[in-house]
C-alpha cells in the first residue's frame, strides 16, 4: 500500500505543466487534490512514470465572474465552493452539491478539476456540470480548447481530455435569479458513493408553469446523464406532484448500470426516478420561495 | 507514448531526484528532512518523526484514522505526499498537551465521556474535534450535527454515542474555558 516510484514534478505555471504533459503524455498523470489518485497509487492501480503535481499553480486557484459566466479554476478546493459568497449567489446548485462529496477531510484537499477529470459516474461535480451546461476548459500544446460538459464525459471514467492536455477551469453559466435548484442523493451512509443522485434547476413562467428544466443524474450509467426526456415532459406543464412524478419516470430507460455490490439494476431504476422527482420538487419549492421573496 | 531515458533525466535534473529536502512546521517546530518523493505524509510523520498517533487503518482514504491538520484543515495523511508539505504546517495529537503527563481539555472530555475503547480512531477524532471547535459555531452541536461532522472517521468500537458526548463536552470545556460534569 505504498505509491510506486515516479519522477515528481511540481511546476508553478500552467505553461510548464502543459509542457510536461506534452512531453510525457499518457506516461504522466496530473496530481490535483489526490483524493482519488493517491488511493490508486497506493494500490498500484496507477503507475505513472512522471507525476505532475499542480498544487503550486496559483493561476488554477481563481474563482472569477465575467459577464454571465462563473469561472472556477481547476485547482480550487471543493470545500471553498461550500461557503464562497460569489459561488453561492451566482450558481447556488454548486455549493449544495459539493456538500455531498465524500467527507470534509476529502473536500479540504479534493479539487474541482480533479473531480471532473476523474469522471466517476457517481460523483457530484460531473453530474452538476452536466445539469448546469458547464464548459470544461483544457490547455494543450496548441492552446486552449473548450468542451461542453455533456461531451466531456465519454465513458466509464473516460473524458475527452487528451493525454497531452491539462484541465484548467470550468465555466458555469450564471443561474437566473428566479430559478430554483435542488440536489438529492441516496447513499447507504453519509459520504458514500451515491447509489443514485440528481441535480435540477428549474424556471417557472408568469403562469407558474415550467419554462425550463435541467436535470443531471449520477450513478445510473457510465457517465453522468442529462435527463432530456424528463425535461421535455415538463416544459409548459404545471409543477404539480403528479406531473413531476410522471415525468421523473422518463429517466428509467437511461439506467444502464448493471447489478453491483451496492445495488441491483432494478433498484437503481427505481432510485433514478425517485431522486429525479425529489430534486425537481426541491427546485420548484426554491423557485416559489424566490418568487415570494423569502 | 514512449519516453526516452534521456528526457526523464532532464526532468529529474530540473526537479531534483526521487528525493527532496523539505522543511515542514510540525507541532510548532520546523523540521527539515530528506524524503523520498513517493513517501506519504502519514509514513513521514510516523517513520521519520516518530509521531505514531497517526494511525493507518486502510492507506487509501476510507477510514480517516490518519487524519491530521494540514494548514489548520483536517486531511487524510495517507492521501498526501510528504513532499507536498514543504513550507506548510502540520499538527498531530502530540501537539495538544504541554507534556505527556497532561491532557488537553478535548482529551479530558474523551476520557471522561469514555469516547474511546481501543483508541485507534481517537487521535483523528480529537483533531477533528479541535477543528470543529476552532472553525466553531458558538452553540453546542446537536447529536445529529456531531455525527455528520465526524462521519469521515470510522470507529469500530464505540458505536459513536460516547464520542458524540465527548465532542459536545469538549465544545463546552473549550468555550467556557472551564470544566463541566
Ligand atoms: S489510513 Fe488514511 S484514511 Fe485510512
Ligand atoms: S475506539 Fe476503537 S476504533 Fe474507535
Amino acid at each position: 500500500m505504498k505509491p510506486p516510484p515516479f519522477t515528481y514534478c511540481d511546476p508553478e505555471s500552467v505553461d510548464e505543466a502543459v509542457a510536461l504533459k506534452s512531453e510525457y503524455g499518457s506516461d504522466s498523470l496530473v496530481l490535483a487534490g489526490g483524493q482519488s489518485l493517491l488511493p490508486m497509487l497506493n494500490m498500484r492501480l496507477a503507475r505513472p512514470e512522471v507525476l505532475i503535481d499542480i498544487n503550486k499553480i496559483g493561476d488554477l486557484q481563481r474563482i472569477e465572474r465575467w459577464d454571465d459566466i462563473l469561472e472556477v479554476g481547476a485547482g480550487v478546493r471543493q470545500y471553498e465552493l461550500e461557503d464562497h459568497q460569489l459561488v453561492g449567489e451566482l450558481v447556488p446548485l454548486l455549493p449544495e452539491a459539493t456538500g455531498y462529496i465524500g467527507h470534509i477531510e476529502c473536500r479540504h484537499r479534493g479539487t474541482v478539476g480533479g473531480s471532473l477529470a476523474h469522471a466517476h459516474s457517481a460523483a457530484e461535480l460531473p453530474c452538476t456540470a452536466v445539469a448546469l451546461d458547464a464548459t470544461v476548459v483544457v490547455r494543450g500544446p496548441s492552446g486552449i480548447r473548450t468542451i461542453e460538459a455533456r461531451d466531456f464525459f465519454q465513458g466509464r471514467m473516460t473524458t475527452a481530455l487528451e493525454p497531452e492536455e491539462v484541465l484548467v477551469a470550468v465555466r458555469y453559466p450564471v443561474t437566473p435569479q428566479a430559478a430554483g435548484h435542488g440536489f438529492v442523493e441516496v447513499a447507504r451512509r453519509a459520504g458514500d458513493f451515491a447509489l443514485a443522485g440528481a441535480a435540477a434547476v428549474v424556471n417557472l413562467g408568469e403562469d407558474g408553469c415550467f419554462t425550463s428544466v435541467s436535470v443531471g443524474v449520477s450513478s445510473i450509467s457510465d457517465t453522468p446523464v442529462r435527463a432530456s426526456a424528463v425535461e421535455s415532459a415538463l416544459i409548459g406543464e404545471a409543477p404539480t406532484e403528479n406531473n413531476i412524478a410522471r415525468a421523473a419516470e422518463e429517466i428509467v430507460p437511461s439506467v444502464t448500470a448493471a447489478d453491483d455490490l451496492h445495488a441491483t439494476h432494478d433498484y437503481r431504476r427505481h432510485l433514478a426516478s425517485v431522486v429525479v422527482r425529489r430534486a425537481i420538487t426541491a427546485a420548484v419549492a426554491r423557485a416559489h420561495e424566490r418568487r415570494n421573496g423569502t | 507514448m514512449t519516453t526516452s531515458k534521456a528526457s526523464t533525466t532532464s526532468i529529474a535534473a530540473k526537479y531534483g531526484t526521487a528525493r527532496r529536502t523539505v522543511t515542514v512546521h510540525v507541532n510548532e517546530r520546523d523540521v527539515t528532512r530528506e524524503v523520498s518523493t513517493r513517501t506519504t505524509l502519514a509514513d513521514f510523520l510516523r517513520d521519520e518523526l516518530g509521531l505514531v498517533s497517526v494511525h493507518l487503518g486502510c492507506e487509501h482514504g476510507e477510514c480517516g484514522s490518519c487524519t491530521v491538520l494540514f494548514d489548520g484543515h483536517s486531511v487524510r495523511s495517507c492521501l498526501m505526499l510528504a513532499v507536498q508539505t514543504d513550507g506548510h504546517t502540520v499538527e498531530t495529537v502530540e501537539s495538544l498537551a504541554g507534556n505527556p503527563a497532561e491532557l488537553h481539555p478535548i482529551q479530558e472530555a474523551f476520557a471522561e465521556e469514555q469516547g474511546l475503547q481501543c483508541g485507534f480512531c481517537t487521535p483523528a477524532m480529537v483533531l477533528r474535534t479541535k477543528e470543529i471547535i476552532e472553525t466553531g459555531r458558538d452553540r453546542e452541536l446537536t447529536d445529529a450535527e456531531v455525527r455528520h461532522e465526524i462521519s469521515g472517521i470510522l470507529c469500530r468500537c464505540t458505536g459513536y454515542q460516547n464520542i458524540v458526548r465527548a465532542v459536545q463536552s469538549a465544545q463546552r470545556r473549550c468555550r467556557g474555558g472551564g470544566r463541566d460534569a
